[in-house]
């Protein structure tokens, strides 16, 4: 194995292949990865953040269908204690009605008792008048006599 | 040229010789030069052609592979080097897909590449440029250059100058002996880089010389050591890329 000036000439090529790699091959590769890298590495946190905000929504959304089942129970309790109070006014109400309508039917009642008597009372004069007339088998003086009618009717 | 005619021996011999333009220490491998630029070059082509097109979205299959590489080598400079040096990380990756390149040429049959050249009258071809301690030594020179620049950098001269004679002992008597230690220790780190890699393929490549002469029996036995080189290939390179960061990182370190 001879040393010789092949030393030199593969020291040249090693030297100038380095400097070409320095200047022309490592650069652009190196930047290319590390921005990749940084590219890559923003996606993959940008994911876990998304994912973070995905937990949150989730569980934002769990607490506000919880308050709305709770609203929702508390509606129907004060529709069911409204509806409760809606009949009793209701019953009360018809209640108050029964009476009114049992109070005028009375009064119509009374009123046209009253008002039967009233006829009565008449037609009784006219009666005690024609019976009066046919017993004393003489027309009296009907005006002459309605003093004592009129007693007599009042007195009925 | 068939095997027939001439004995292992020979085979081997033949194989191992480099196709060499001039004579003493003028001479020069054109095999292992040819070669190595070769490689070089496409590993440049590759990567540049990646890095014009070089998307920051959704990469391709190709733009993917070689990102992983840089990653790799990438992580291994972080890991080992703290400093902030722009040469380290493409230098770093210069040596691993390089030397892997060139190791990975052991995989084309031994015969093959000579068989094709000796058409063209060629009759000396050594492919594999890692087999040849011309080219490890290079690179491994191109290290030392850069251990020592930046130790002088870092350290200054006069820093550089104690860091060599006063450690690894504080006494002023004994500072010529710190001088032949820590001066053994700079120059085996080259060295041992250079070594180690070439050792490996040449030994690796003998393997395969040795398996080729085996005949008929050579398939299966062939297969099993290439497969073999599928862990020796990129550990080599890897091992080389690494020694330098780490020998760098050291130069960079001031005490």
């Amino acid at each position: 194995m001879n040393i010789n000036m092949t030393l030199i000439g593969e020291l040249i090529a090693f030297v100038v292949f380095v400097i070409f790699c320095m200047k022309y091959v490592w650069p652009p590769i190196i930047g290319a990865i590390e921005t990749r890298q940084k590219t890559i590495a923003d996606g993959l946190a940008a994911s876990d953040r998304a994912a973070k905000d995905l937990e949150l929504a989730q569980e934002k959304a769990t607490a506000q269908l919880k308050d709305a089942k709770a609203q929702a129970a508390e509606i129907v309790e004060a529709a069911k204690k409204r509806e409760a109070q809606i009949v009793e006014e209701a019953a009360e109400k018809a209640q108050a009605e029964k009476a009114k309508i049992i109070a005028a039917g009375h009064a119509e009642i009374e009123t046209e008792r009253n008002q039967a008597k009233e006829e009565l009372r008449q037609q009784v004069a006219i009666l005690a008048v024609a019976g009066a007339e046919k017993i004393l088998e003489r027309s009296i003086d009907a005006a002459a006599h309605s003093d004592i009618l009129d007693k007599l009717v009042a007195e009925l | 040229m068939s095997a027939g005619e001439i004995t292992s021996q020979e085979y081997i011999k033949h194989h191992l010789h480099n196709l060499t333009v001039g004579e003493g220490f003028w001479a020069v491998h054109i095999d292992t030069l040819g070669w190595s630029i070769f490689l070089g070059l496409v590993f440049l082509y590759i990567f540049r052609s990646v890095a014009k097109k070089a998307d920051t979205g959704v990469p391709g299959k190709l733009q993917c592979a070689v990102e992983m590489i840089v990653g790799f080598v990438d992580d291994s400079v972080k890991s080992t080097f703290h400093g902030n040096n722009p040469l380290i990380a493409p230098l770093a990756l210069t040596i691993f897909v390089w030397v892997l390149l060139m190791n990975a040429m052991d995989w084309v049959p031994v015969d093959l590449l000579p068989r094709i050249f000796e058409l063209f009258g060629v009759h000396y071809m050594k492919a594999v440029p890692t087999t040849d301690m011309n080219m490890t030594l290079g690179l491994a020179f191109g290290v030392f250059i850069l251990i020592i620049y930046y130790s002088i950098k870092v350290k200054g001269i006069g820093g550089f100058i104690k860091e060599l004679t006063t450690q690894p002992f504080g006494h002023w008597s004994l500072y010529w002996l710190n001088f032949i230690l820590e001066v053994v220790t700079m120059l085996a780190r080259p060295l041992s880089l250079a070594l180690r890699l070439f050792g490996n393929l040449y030994a690796g490549e003998l393997i395969f010389l040795l398996i080729a002469t085996l005949g008929i029996a050579q398939l299966p036995v062939h297969f099993i050591w290439a497969a073999f080189h599928l862990l020796v290939i990129p550990l080599q390179a890897f091992i080389f890329m690494m020694l330098t960061i780490v020998y760098l990182s050291l130069a960079h370190e001031d005490h």
